[in-house]
């Protein structure tokens, strides 16, 4: 597939982080959006970046957990056995 | 800063309080353990991050001024931890120098247009998607890996990442950026094969 390269669009990279986390002022925003409404390319960018940060976010809260052995030995090396009930 | 951690008494800590010593780890230790396993990929490693991260931070608590929260100031140890790990393994691995993934040279201009987004929920949620998602943040450059756990996963904000990592925010936009375009294309591929109308 052939490289997306309409100065525009570059122009528009550059801002996608923050377009998505919602950092970007109201009027490059609405420059975007009018942009995007034109081009299917960069609205295709702009969605599925925004799916990716999703998904991302969404699986990162299931997987904090540290599993007994580790908390188990963690606390022995720290000489905090002690503590290990909560 | 999240609420349990606010209910840490780093006047306490710094006093020697084994028992808020030991709240402590119990708050940190579950992120900071994530975040040397993605970064590392082995569960070993990462334990070996985690006790190291704690041992520091046991030594130097009484010269935490408190400039940082604590939170980034333990991940910044533990990013520490395991960028000296991945030294050892890959000697190459730099995490301030300026790099490739920083010039204007290297083009991150996406060449995948799939729109996967109408999946169907449920495709994303399977063991093979989250794999997936694994499998592509190990492809990242270490330099764009530990940006993007840092800001999408843990959540820090782009000043409390460039903190931990000791760069400029700029720096660490970009980063950010790179990484999450390269994350986007990989996705693409993945879950592009997966729309109804390319299979079979």
């Amino acid at each position: 597939m052939s490289k997306h390269e309409h100065t525009r669009c570059k122009d528009l990279l550059g801002s996608l982080s923050d377009y998505v986390d919602g950092a970007l002022s109201e009027s490059l925003c609405q420059e975007i959006e009018a942009h995007v409404a034109e081009c299917s390319n960069c609205r295709i960018v702009v969605d599925t970046l925004r799916k990716t940060v999703t998904l991302y976010h969404t699986t990162a809260g299931e997987t904090a957990e540290v599993p007994a052995q580790v908390r188990e030995r963690l606390f022995r090396t720290l000489n905090l056995e002690d503590y290990l009930k909560h | 800063m999240n609420v349990l951690e606010q209910q840490l008494s780093i006047e306490a800590l710094q006093r020697g309080d084994r028992a808020e010593f030991a709240r402590m780890v119990d708050v940190f230790s579950g992120p900071l353990y994530r975040l040397a396993l993605k970064m590392l990929g082995s569960p070993q490693d990462a334990e070996d991050v985690l006790q190291n991260t704690f041992i520091k931070a046991l030594q130097n608590l009484k010269t935490f001024e408190g400039r940082s929260s604590l939170s980034t100031w333990l991940y910044r140890i533990a990013v520490n931890e395991a960028l000296m790990l991945l030294r050892k393994q890959k000697p190459e691995v730099s995490l301030t120098d300026t790099l490739p993934e920083d010039s204007e040279d290297t083009d991150y201009s996406p060449v995948e247009f799939t729109d996967w987004c109408c999946l169907p929920e449920e495709e994303f949620l399977t063991t093979e998607s989250r794999q997936a998602l694994d499998a592509s943040m190990r492809r990242l450059p270490e330099t764009l890996r530990v940006v993007f756990l840092l800001r999408d996963i843990e959540g820090l904000s782009i000043q409390e990442t460039s903190e931990a990592l000791g760069l400029t925010e700029t720096a660490v936009k970009t980063r950010l950026l790179r990484a999450r375009l390269r994350l986007r294309e990989l996705l693409s591929v993945y879950y592009g094969e997966r729309l109804p109308e390319r299979k079979g």
